[in-house]
């Protein structure tokens, strides 16, 4: 489904990813783990189109085409989903109002029917209920005034409405307390389906307790440092990411030193 | 961080000429050229007078150029033609009699004026250039006793009224504009609304600028007796051309006791090309007395035309617990420049304000909010809210908020609150990571931006809005 080649990404000059090498298939999770700085958001965004890095080297293939070709937003409609771990806030558009486009965009790009508002909110009742989100939410502006938590769970709303082919969760457990995330995490797992894949950008192991990966990647200094299965979290768990660094230093893979 | 650009307007829909043949004076501005006018449209001596006297002051006045945050050339007030009418019969039986062509003409804008074609509930005075050319349902609304004609016929028709009233909110001399207006005013509508009658339809003027060369100067005046309600909506659009043409128009709204006043525009005049060539001077005196107890007078405004626009429609509160409104979205883009407000004058005791106005400025625009709240002295627990929000959209716009707030007595309440904010490109990419178009997201950003205000509008209006804001700001991200 996702192949990344060689990906080399830079923002304002600073180079970031430093060769990544990443292939997810159907029906897998992947977990994308690593120190602050080491690059693993900055693989969401690149993934996702953000305008704000520039691809210098390598390539993103998804579902056979070039990914790097297109915009966000077409990225979005051919199935790509990114959940922000800052969610953005919308004023005066009501949630509702926004996932209705968003889902119609969607329907339209498929060639299939668009949802006028009444229909729509029949859709909305069903997969509000993956996040147990009350009917409230739906007519309040996009994010404004919502507490993390909510916002978190708001972002999982939107998967479960857009249901894409390709989930990147970017640090979707940063700021939740335990029944947030139990929420969270129970929403992407009813999600989830031999169809899709879901790439877990985190920096603890504890989101995997409940989000359960197939495979684990660790980044360090934008490069993919140690790689193996859902075992390898919970070895980061007790030893931190301190000896990834160091053995990565002894081997000349390191960032030069400031 | 890459920056928003806009892309040029989507091409202004309104900018054809209609060829017609027309009444047109000389140009310049002398006292003769004030009687001109007058004896073309047979005025009483009265009217003359009241236009000599303007004259005379706007001679010793002077162009506020100073105060307003606009820059623009010296206006040539000898190279105006101050009235041009399309040939016609001087009186309309029907509207058969109306030149096809001017039908045709309000067709193309969407405003068809054969009754059979329009929306029902909407009655439409049509002004071209000079002239109103056409005013629809005036029959049905006589019926309920509401006065809805011309300026022209209302001179004619109504002279006590007219006499009574005009001049009363906006005195002659008021400002340089006002009293321009005053002496040269060609025709424009007038709206009256007997005591104790709801009417049954929303009235409406339609201004439209053809002649290249001419202004438009254009007076309205509603009257809204005791226990009275209307809801009045303005349109207007102007041909593109490369050269400036000056509106300088009157409005001026009385509410007597009880009685409430909705007064909508939707200002989509010509707004000049990218660089700022041609588009309309927009130099607008609006305002309204709120002369009885509870009474209530509305503004609500989309501005997005002109390449100036200085327009600040105004509430007098004189009546024990009046209210006055603005709700107020103005958009600049490319070269436009707009500084436009309000004024809410307590005069009454209980007297209620509201304030809110969105500016937006893209482009290389300059956006300015300037407004008056003044509590008088014996305006005793009056009460002001504003909220004034402003978006910049890019880097080389700007956008100002210059408040003036007076208060005179102890009892009296004002808050204000501001705020600027830029579309984000966080915000445009979390949109489009949904799968929705840079287009569109600067489109629902700026239409949630203004949700206050449009839900002021009628229903039409509001979407007509929406659907103007979004071929305003056709955008993409470079």
């Amino acid at each position: 489904m996702l192949e990344v080649r060689n990906l080399h990404a830079a923002i304002d000059g600073n180079e970031i990813l430093r060769g990544i090498n990443l292939t997810v298939k159907k029906g897998e999770v992947h977990a994308i783990m690593g120190p602050n700085g080491s690059g693993k958001s900055t693989l969401a965004k690149v993934i996702a189109g953000h305008p704000d890095y520039e691809v210098t080297a390598g390539e993103v293939i998804f579902e056979g085409r070039n990914l790097l070709e297109m915009a966000p937003d077409e990225r979005a409609r051919e199935g790509v989903f990114m959940a922000f771990q800052y969610p953005i806030e919308v004023p005066g558009v009501s949630n509702a109002q926004f996932l209705r486009l968003a889902y119609n965009e969607k329907q339209k790009h498929l060639g299939l029917e668009e949802l006028d508002p009444l229909e729509f909110k029949d859709l909305l009742k069903e997969r509000a209920k993956v996040v147990e989100m009350e009917a409230s939410f739906m007519t309040r502006s996009v994010n404004e005034g919502f507490s993390g938590g909510e916002k978190k769970r708001n972002e999982i709303l939107q998967m479960a409405v857009l249901q894409p082919k390709l989930a990147v969760l970017d640090e979707t457990d940063s700021g939740l307390d335990i029944d947030a995330l139990r929420v969270v995490a129970g929403g992407v797992n009813q999600l989830q389906s031999p169809e899709n894949a879901v790439i877990v950008v985190t920096h603890y192991q504890r989101l995997l307790n409940y989000i359960v990966p197939d495979f684990v990647h660790v980044l360090a200094n934008g490069l993919i440092a140690r790689e193996g299965g859902k075992e390898l979290a919970l070895e980061l768990e007790e030893k931190g990411y301190d000896w990834i660094k160091a053995e990565m230093q002894s081997n000349g893979t390191g960032a030069p030193a400031n | 961080m890459s920056t928003v650009e806009l892309l040029g307007n989507k091409e202004y829909k309104y900018g054809f000429v209609t060829d017609i043949e027309s009444d047109v004076i000389p140009r310049g501005l002398t006292e003769d050229t004030v009687r001109l006018i007058s004896e073309k449209k047979n005025e009483p001596a009265w009217m003359l007078e009241f236009r000599l006297k303007a004259y005379r002051h706007w001679l010793t006045m002077t162009e506020p150029k100073h105060w307003p945050n606009l820059k623009y050339p010296t206006i040539d007030y000898q190279d105006i033609i101050y009235y041009s009418a399309p040939k016609q019969k001087p009186t309309k039986a029907s509207l058969d009699e109306v030149d096809p062509e001017l039908l045709k003409t309000f067709e193309k804008l969407g405003i068809p004026l054969q009754e059979q074609k329009q929306l029902a509930g909407v009655a439409v005075d049509a002004v071209f250039d000079s002239v109103s050319v056409a005013t629809t349902y005036k029959e049905k609304l006589k019926k309920h006793g509401v006065i809805f004609c011309s300026f022209t016929e209302a001179i004619k028709d109504y002279p006590q009224i007219v006499q009574k009233y005009l001049g009363s909110v906006v005195p002659t001399n008021d400002n340089f504009f006002a009293a321009l207006n005053s002496a040269v005013f060609s025709d424009g509508s007038f709206c009256f609304i007997p005591k104790g009658v709801r009417c049954p339809m929303e009235l409406s003027t339609y201004f439209r600028i053809n002649n290249a060369e001419s202004g438009q100067f254009e007076r309205t005046l509603i009257v809204a007796e005791e226990g009275a309600y209307v809801s009045y909506l303005e349109g207007c659009t102007a041909p593109k051309f490369d050269k400036n043409q000056l509106h300088a128009a009157v409005v001026e709204l009385v509410a007597l006791d009880d009685a409430q006043i909705k007064y909508s525009t939707v200002q989509n005049w010509y707004a000049g090309d990218e660089e700022g060539r041609g588009g309309i001077y927009n130099f607008v005196t609006k305002r309204g007395k709120c002369a009885g107890r509870n009474s209530k007078i509305s503004w609500t405004q989309v501005e997005t035309g002109s390449a100036i626009t200085w327009k600040y429609p105004s509430c007098i509160l004189q009546g024990d617990n009046s209210i006055g409104e603005f709700y107020s979205v103005a958009l600049t883009n490319h070269a436009q420049q707009a500084d436009t407000g309000t004024k809410m004058i307590h005069l009454g005791k209980n007297t209620r304000s509201t304030i809110i106005s969105k500016g937006i400025a893209a482009g290389k625009s300059n956006n300015s909010y300037r407004g008056l709240v003044k509590v008088m002295p014996k305006a005793e627990n009056a009460r002001n809210y504003t909220q004034c929000d402003s978006m910049l959209i890019g880097s080389t716009c700007g956008a100002n908020t210059f408040p003036y707030i007076e208060v005179m007595n102890n009892s009296s309440s004002v808050e204000h609150e501001a705020s600027t904010s830029k579309i984000s490109e966080e915000q445009l990419f979390y949109l489009q990571q949904r799968g929705i178009s840079a287009e569109d997201a600067v489109s629902l950003i700026i239409n949630g931006f203004c949700k206050d205000v449009f839900l002021q509008l009628p229903m039409e209006f509001a979407v007509e809005a929406q659907r103007l804001l979004g071929l305003k700001l056709e955008g993409s991200v470079g």
